[in-house]
């Protein structure tokens, strides 16, 4: 589904990613982990087509498209979902209408019929119930007075609503109580099917108790520098980052 | 990609898409402004006497005033000896009996500014006054209000047929030596709109006025009244466009309300001027005096504006609150782009004792867009218990257009309550990439956080207007029409 080639971005003048190779098939659920500043929100904001990211090399493949050459709204309603670390506020844009609109804007560009408000509905209350969201929520302004966990809750009610191909978690997990992240986790879990993918990047171990990955990839200082089954997570939360670190100053590359 | 730009940047730089010009021959005075140009224009128009002394004794005060400064615009001082002050499309000199008498340039103009003249009049209940330059060309509707013995034509026929109405009221709420441009305006106005509604009637449709600056170097000048007699009700809009041109030209226009004893005024304004190129080059220059005057016990007047088009707006739809427990209201959206500069705002001035206001203000600078909210809320000894509420919010978008809030607070009655909230708030990148990130399109994204921005003011529109309102403000950020 998606397959990245020794892909490099820099911010600004400094180079975050430094040759990135990743494929991640259909079915597969990936966490990228690694320490602050290793280039994971970067990864994830140019895999969305963030313009602040400007990739100086490599390439990407999503669904045997040229994913780079896309513009934001094109990988989106290609079926590319980035839920967001931080998720802006949209004063006097409705919740509602901004999830119509976009589930529209979708399903025109994939050649199905737009939904009414009616069928609309019934579909986001159904999609509500399941991340234990109140429904006076869908008429209030986009995360606007949301608190953290409301914010975060809201993305994933955005996701199983759009339902995505490819779906990228920045960081879902921080700022969420125990509770929160059961429910963000149950959304996320609901959508894992044999046609779906996932890239969760986190810092913690924590998520991944709850979202189960296939692989887990270390980055650090812009390269995937291990990658293994979920028992590598274990692993970095015994020992910490630093091993990591120490590993490529000695050169060691994982396989 | 495609070839909608997906930047905010680039967005907001596309083209005025109505810059179209009618051929149509027109029956022009000389330029130039001086006692005889005002007798001229009184002449063309077969006025009474007394309007043609009004005139005179505007023009006279007009010599001896100069331009305001205060406001927070720029431009070259304007001559005003090079301005056109009467323009008539030739065809139109005898009057059109009907709409079929109505030049096919002139209809065709209107139909690409979707204006809803024909049937699409009849099935949308609108009565549109149309004013081509300074002659009004179609009327429609008329005889159906008549039957409620509602007045609406051009002022120009309430003139000839009502100068008793135009005698007792016109200059009562705007006085001829008000401002330099309302002088102006008194002594040269060509045409506009009149409204009667007589007692105890409630309007039975939405009253419409669509104006458009078509001719050359014409300065537009129009002379519209509106007065509500006791208990009667009304809501009018008014929408206007121009074509492109490299010349700046001059709007001075004056509109009075007067609402008598429990009386009710909704006025609405969608302002699509020609804003000028994005080097600031063209562009019209709406300067304008629109106030009304809340005359009677629980009378009520609203202000509704939509402001996107004109090169500089000078605007400050009041409200004077002379009746007990009279209500006024201002609701504005403003926009500027590119070089576009607008200072605007109102004016509630509290006479009557228990009078409340409402001002809710929201600026929208983009480009190199200049903007100041400038409001007076003055609360006069007399206005015991009166109240006002002053909304004002800015969004900004990019980092080079500015927004400017001066709200001036006069309070002489301990009783009185006035409130002021202001915010000014930016489109981020980090919004529109995430309304991107969900499959909208850039156009849209920023269409939606804009109206979303809006949204108090649009639902005081009248419904089928908030749609438009809506859908032009979209599109003004690219720079177009909708």
């Amino acid at each position: 589904m998606l397959s990245i080639r020794n892909l490099q971005a820099s911010v600004g003048d400094k180079p975050i990613l430094k040759g990135i190779n990743l494929d991640v098939k259909a079915g597969e659920v990936h966490a990228i982990m690694g320490p602050n500043g290793s280039g994971k929100s970067t990864l994830s904001n140019v895999l969305a087509g963030r313009e602040n990211a400007t990739v100086t090399g490599g390439s990407v493949t999503y669904q045997g498209k040229d994913l780079l050459a896309l513009a934001v709204e094109e990988r989106a309603r290609e079926g590319i979902f980035l839920a967001f670390q931080y998720p802006v506020e949209i004063p006097g844009v409705g919740n509602v209408y901004l999830l119509k609109a976009a589930l529209n804007a979708q399903r025109k560009h994939r050649g199905l019929p737009e939904l009414d408000a009616m069928d609309f509905l019934a579909l986001v209350k159904d999609k509500m119930k399941l991340m234990e969201m109140n429904e006076s929520m869908l008429y209030r302004a986009v995360n606007e007075g949301f608190s953290g966990g409301e914010k975060k809750r809201n993305e994933i009610l955005q996701m199983v609503v759009l339902e995505p191909s490819l779906a990228i978690l920045d960081e879902t997990d921080s700022g969420l109580d125990i509770d929160a992240l059961k429910v963000v986790s149950h959304g996320v879990n609901s959508l894992r099917s044999p046609d779906r993918a996932m890239i969760l990047v986190t810092h913690y171990q924590r998520l991944l108790d709850y979202i189960k990955p296939d692989f887990v990839h270390v980055l650090s200082d812009g390269r995937i520098q291990r990658s293994g089954g979920p028992e590598l997570a274990l692993e970095l939360e015994r020992e910490g980052y630093a091993w990591v670190g120490d590993a490529t100053n000695e050169g060691v590359v994982a396989p | 990609m495609n070839s909608v730009p997906d930047t905010l940047e680039g967005l907001i730089s596309l083209e005025y898409r109505h810059g179209f010009e009618t051929s149509i021959e027109s029956d022009e005075i000389p330029k130039g402004l001086s006692e005889d140009t005002v007798r001229l224009i009184s002449a063309r128009k077969n006025e009474p006497e007394f309007l043609l002394e009004w005139r005179l004794e505007a023009y006279r005060r007009w010599l001896k005033m100069t331009p305001p400064t205060w406001a927070s615009v720029h431009y070259p001082p304007i001559d005003y000896q090079d301005i056109i002050y009467y323009s008539a499309p030739k065809s139109q000199k005898d009057g059109p009996k009907s709409l079929d008498e109505v030049d096919p340039e002139l209809l065709k103009t209107y139909e690409k500014l979707g204006i809803p003249l024909h049937e699409r009049a009849i099935l949308a209940g609108v009565a549109v006054d149309a004013v081509f330059d300074s002659v009004s060309v179609a009327t429609t509707f008329k005889d159906k209000l008549a039957e409620v013995g509602i007045i609406f034509c051009s002022f120009s026929e309430a003139v000839q047929h009502h100068p008793d109405l135009i005698k007792q009221y016109l200059g009562t709420v705007v006085p001829v030596q008000d401002n330099f441009y309302a002088a102006l305006n008194s002594a040269v106005f060509s045409d506009g709109s009149f409204v009667y509604i007589p007692p105890g009637v409630r309007c039975p449709m939405e009253l419409s006025t669509y104006f458009r600056i078509n001719a050359k170097n014409t300065g537009q000048f129009e002379r519209t009244l509106i007065i509500a007699d006791q208990g009667a009700s009304v809501s009018y809009l008014e929408g206007c466009t121009a074509p492109m041109r490299d010349e700046n030209q001059l709007h001075a226009a004056v509109v009075e309300l007067v609402a008598l004893e429990d009386a009710k005024i909704k006025y609405s304004t969608v302002q699509n001027w020609y804003p000028g190129d994005k080097e600031g080059r063209g562009g019209i220059y709406n300067f304008v005096t629109k106030r009304g005057d809340c005359r009677g016990t629980r009378s009520h007047i609203s202000w509704t504006q939509v402001e996107t088009g004109s090169a500089i707006t000078w605007k400050y739809p009041s409200v004077i609150l002379r009746g007990e427990d009279s209500v006024g209201e201002f609701y504005s959206v403003a926009l500027t782009n590119h070089r576009q500069q607008a200072d605007t705002g109102t004016k509630m001035i509290h006479i009557g004792r228990n009078t409340r206001s409402t001002i809710v203000s929201k600026g929208i600078s983009a480009g190199f867009g200049q903007q100041a909210y400038r409001g007076l809320v003055r609360m006069a000894r007399s206005a015991t218990g009166a109240r006002n509420h002053t909304q004002c919010d800015s969004l900004l978008l990019g980092d080079r257009c500015q927004a400017h809030t001066f709200p001036y607070i006069e309070v002489k009655n301990n009783t009185a309550t006035v409130e002021h909230e202001a915010s000014t708030s930016r489109i981020g990148e980090d919004q529109l990439f995430f309304c991107r990130q969900r499959g909208l399109s850039a156009e849209d994204a920023v269409s939606m956080i804009v109206n979303g921005f809006c949204k108090e003011v649009f639902k005081e529109l009248p419904m089928e207007f908030a749609v438009e309102a809506q859908k032009l403000l979209g599109v003004s950020l690219e720079g177009s029409v909708g």
